[in-house]
């Protein structure tokens, strides 16, 4: 485990509906890739070269920087094995380390759940975003789910009604929201949820109230996230994982223009929430991972890339050993899986190495097992 | 209903001290559901209407749209110039928002909302609002007939080919974007199929296309066509599903429509949203119905109908198994905020604020015309979490608990004209008002808490009328607040 005075924090970036690995990390020595890329290719003249074989693409100027200033570990060749080509179960896998079957529990779940075992802080984990991602989900275990942080609260807008009035009403709204015996998991769950939303509102207003900082994020959903993320983070109220996500990455047609639009803003946004965290002293309390749930095909269909396998993550932060980790699978046809660059590292390495080196909890019982883990925290 | 209320654990014996020719009305009970479920619920004084008429006959009314007069679409257009022309969702959704309040076809309306759920087509790629509203214009014409006219017009839907590509679906170069989710999420589901299959069903849908669009002007925007191009189709042999051929895109929706598996996906879907709660589409190959019989029931109404979507729904909302699932679904965002907007009041008509109304779907987690993703909205307990309930308590209390809105002085003169209530009448009136709703033991338990602090309500001078209405605005926030209004 890292050694910080803080609680370790881990911010999950899900880049939603499967970012294109070979347009990400652009694999600009092999021929192979301009072979089978003759429309949805970034042209040489675009390229920001890591080394003699791989390259960024220029649009990413700021994420390229923080890979350079070596607090970014680009993971290669991520995924498992047979891989399906569906989103959702794609999703649900990387969601609940669960290939063979269908999971219930999310692995940040039981994250949060090793972190905060009596449930003792509903800010624990918190999702920015539309609905709980199934990550998160864990029955027992509360989340916070913020769609817009300033205007957070239980029964926080009636039409006339006094203060006192107010308070009355949510004394009652505890009471029928208080645990019952007997009726049921689904009443149950309501139950628990509404107590939750009590209490995580009455803590995180103060996030917004205590929050300043010079930085100056763009005003689109992914830099109003990871803002969200910093006023949270910086308010020092104990959350450990944040969630949110980004997209849609489903570039099957006219990919250039909008895989290009996704990755300057999250380039950007990143950029600015480091140096956000930077300017509170708190860039080493953080790290962030980014995944997809799987990779696009080899060969372009003439405007956009199909489902693919293996993919790309990163690891981005000040305590994090930059550089490359595992190997770029191989583009040659014979070593495809039906026509997708074939796994070679187990995601669930990625979140042990995650669990058990920075946040410091057991990862077996998380990720369901034992697996590879990596060096770059 | 009773078995229903005994798996949710909750007591009966309260429901005793409610007057016997209200809430205990089993008969309005069952209009109320049926209104809550195929449509968005109707306000309490319109139930004793058609109770009168009779639960069959209002079946039957609500299968026939085409006897209840349409919104009127031009009077719509000089409120709403802009949902034509709409760079964002807002304006369109609002469009739908105030078709599902003010519609005389609730059933339509809610077939629509279905048929979105389940072929989820989302702005944030067709980025066009107005092609989608068509989309959904489309379920309204479409959506209570054969199955399979249903899904002719979804593949030659410019949305749909946008969404799922088949634009870019050609001969000698698919795109099985369009041909994988027809499967795996429009008909058959997963299993039921293999790779193979779906890269020949791609194969048949090439040259299914959009016609070229005729650029925005500064005023607006044309709709987009389509168009079959026979030169960028496929013509050589496919074989789907063990039929061989030279198929087209026909030919894979007859075969679709004839599978068993189909039947029995769409009559999970349809129980799913009209009757109760179950586990999620993705885990359906290989967890079974809760209620095996009524999907059984459902598949034969397809099979004995040839896939015609009223007969099905004929045979569900008259089958015990509907009739005894009063509160078994989680309210969908929409269900919540249209049905809590249909009983207070104040957006009948044109009324400012159905922008904000159309946004707090989103807020609560179903943005209209903009589905997370193919796989759409998960449904049912999914619907709730910290942030989303939130949203819901706070949208409905402040709502139902504004005495100011044309619906809720509805109920407090109804309750008023029952005179000098004690608190066990004023709980039961209150509950009877926006529903009738059946409550668990600790949410009746604080309503009585409440309704006791002011004793029997009085109505004599200015002072007590206030004070009585308070009381009232008081019960009414909570009941809005409750757990069990969160059910539909």
């Amino acid at each position: 485990m890292a050694s910080t005075n803080k609680d370790p924090v881990l911010v999950v970036l899900e880049l939603t509906g499967a970012n294109d690995y070979l347009n990400t990390i652009v694999p600009y020595a092999d021929p192979v890739y301009w072979d089978n890329r003759p429309k949805v290719y970034i042209p040489k003249d675009q390229l920001l070269p890591i080394d003699n074989e791989l390259a960024f693409r220029s649009d990413v100027e700021p994420f390229k920087q923080i890979y350079d200033n070596g607090n970014m570990a680009i993971i290669h060749g991520i995924g498992f094995e047979n891989s399906p080509r569906s989103h959702f179960r794609a999703m649900d896998i990387w969601h609940t380390c669960e290939p063979d079957s269908i999971g219930i529990n999310g692995w940040l779940g039981k994250v949060i759940r090793d972190l905060d075992p009596v449930g003792e802080n509903v800010l624990k984990g918190v999702n920015f975003g539309q609905g709980l991602p199934r990550a998160l989900t864990m029955r027992g275990v509360p989340v916070t789910s913020v769609n817009h942080l300033a205007s957070y609260g239980v029964l926080s807008s009636l039409p006339g009604a006094s203060e006192e009035d107010r308070s009355q009403l949510l004394e009652s709204f505890a009471k029928m929201y208080a645990p019952a015996i007997g009726t049921g998991p689904v009443m149950d769950y309501l139950g628990q949820t509404g107590r939750d939303a009590l209490r995580g509102a009455d803590m995180i207003k103060v996030a917004p109230e205590r929050y300043s900082s010079n930085i100056k994020y763009e005003n689109n959903a992914i830099g109003r996230s990871l803002r969200d993320v910093a006023q949270v983070h910086l308010a020092g109220l104990g959350t450990q994982v944040f969630y949110t996500s980004y997209g849609p990455f489903d570039t099957h047609f006219n990919q250039p223009g909008s895989h290009t639009k996704l990755w300057m803003d999250i380039s950007k946004a990143i950029s600015d929430f480091f140096a956000d965290l930077r300017e509170h002293d708190a860039g080493e309390e953080v790290v962030m991972m980014l995944f997809s749930e799987f990779g696009r095909r080899v060969r372009d269909n003439g405007t956009g890339t199909d489902h693919g396998a293996a993919g790309v993550a990163f690891a981005i932060g000040d305590r994090v050993n930059g550089g490359m980790y595992g190997s770029y699978p191989s583009l040659k046809p014979e070593d495809l899986s039906q026509g997708d660059l074939a796994p070679n590292y187990d995601f669930r390495g990625f979140y042990s190495t995650l669990v058990d080196r920075w946040l410091g909890l057991d990862p077996v019982s998380v990720v369901g097992g034992k697996f590879e883990q990596m060096a770059f925290v | 209903m009773v078995a229903m209320m005994k798996k949710r654990g909750w007591s009966l014996v309260h429901q005793k001290e409610i007057a016997p020719n209200k809430l205990a009305n089993d008969e309005i009970a069952s209009m109320a559901h049926l209104m809550r479920r195929a449509g968005f619920g109707d306000p309490r004084r319109d139930l004793d209407v058609r109770v009168s008429q009779g639960y069959e006959e209002v079946v039957e009314e609500l299968l026939h749209p085409e006897d209840q007069p349409a919104i009127n679409d031009e009077l719509l257009y000089r409120i709403f110039p802009g949902y034509e022309g709409a760079l964002g969702p807002p304006i369109n959704q609002a469009e739908w928002v105030y078709r599902m309040i003010n519609t005389k076809r609730p059933l339509e309306e809610k077939m629509a909302l279905f048929w979105h759920q389940l072929f989820a087509t989302s702005n944030s790629k067709v980025d066009n609002p107005p092609e989608i509203t068509r989309q959904i214009a489309m379920f309204r014409r479409f959506g209570l007939g054969k199955y399979r006219d249903l899904l002719m017009e979804l593949a030659k839907s410019p949305a749909m080919i946008f969404w799922l590509d088949n634009h870019g679906n050609h001969d000698g170069a698919t795109n099985e974007n369009w041909g994988r989710e027809l499967l795996e999420l429009f008909s058959l589901g997963v299993g039921n199929y293999t790779e193979d299959d779906i890269q020949e069903a791609a194969r048949a849908f090439t040259g299914w296309t959009i016609a070229p669009k005729i650029p925005r002007n500064p005023l607006g925007r044309f709709y987009w066509e389509f168009e079959y191009k026979p030169e960028d189709h496929d013509e050589r042999e496919k074989t789907f599903l063990g039929h061989t051929g030279n198929l087209n895109g026909e030919d894979i929706v007859d075969i679709i429509v004839e599978q068993p598996a189909t039947a029995r996906f769409l009559a999970r879907h349809l129980y799913r949203f009209f009757v109760a709660d179950e586990p999620p589409v993705p885990n359906w190959n290989i967890t079974p119905p809760n209620d095996p019989d009524a999907i059984d029931a459902l598949v034969a109404a397809y099979n004995d109908s040839g896939g015609d979507i009223a007969s099905i729904l004929r045979v569900l909302f008259n089958a015990d198994f509907f009739k005894g699932s009063r509160f078994a679904k989680v309210k969908s965002p929409a269900e919540l905020i249209i049905g809590t907007v249909r009983i207070s009041g104040g957006y009948y008509g044109f009324r400012p604020g159905l922008n904000n109304l159309a946004l707090e779907c989103g807020w609560q987690g179903q943005e209209l015309l903009n589905p997370p993703s193919v796989e759409s909205w998960h449904t049912g307990q999914a619907w709730l979490d910290v942030g989303t309930l939130l949203r819901r308590v706070n949208f409905a209390a402040r709502t139902l608990g504004d005495t100011s809105l044309p619906g809720v002085r509805t109920i407090i003169e109804g309750i008023r004209e029952q005179g000098n209530l004690s608190p066990g009448e004023v709980v039961a009136a209150c509950l009877d008002a926006v529903g009738p709703l059946e409550v668990g033991e600790e949410t009746h338990a604080e309503l009585m808490v409440n309704a006791e602090k002011n004793g029997r309500l009085a109505w004599s001078t200015p002072g007590e009328v206030n004070a009585s209405e308070k009381t009232l605005g008081k019960i009414l926030t909570l009941i809005a607040a409750s757990k069990d209004y969160q059910f539909a």
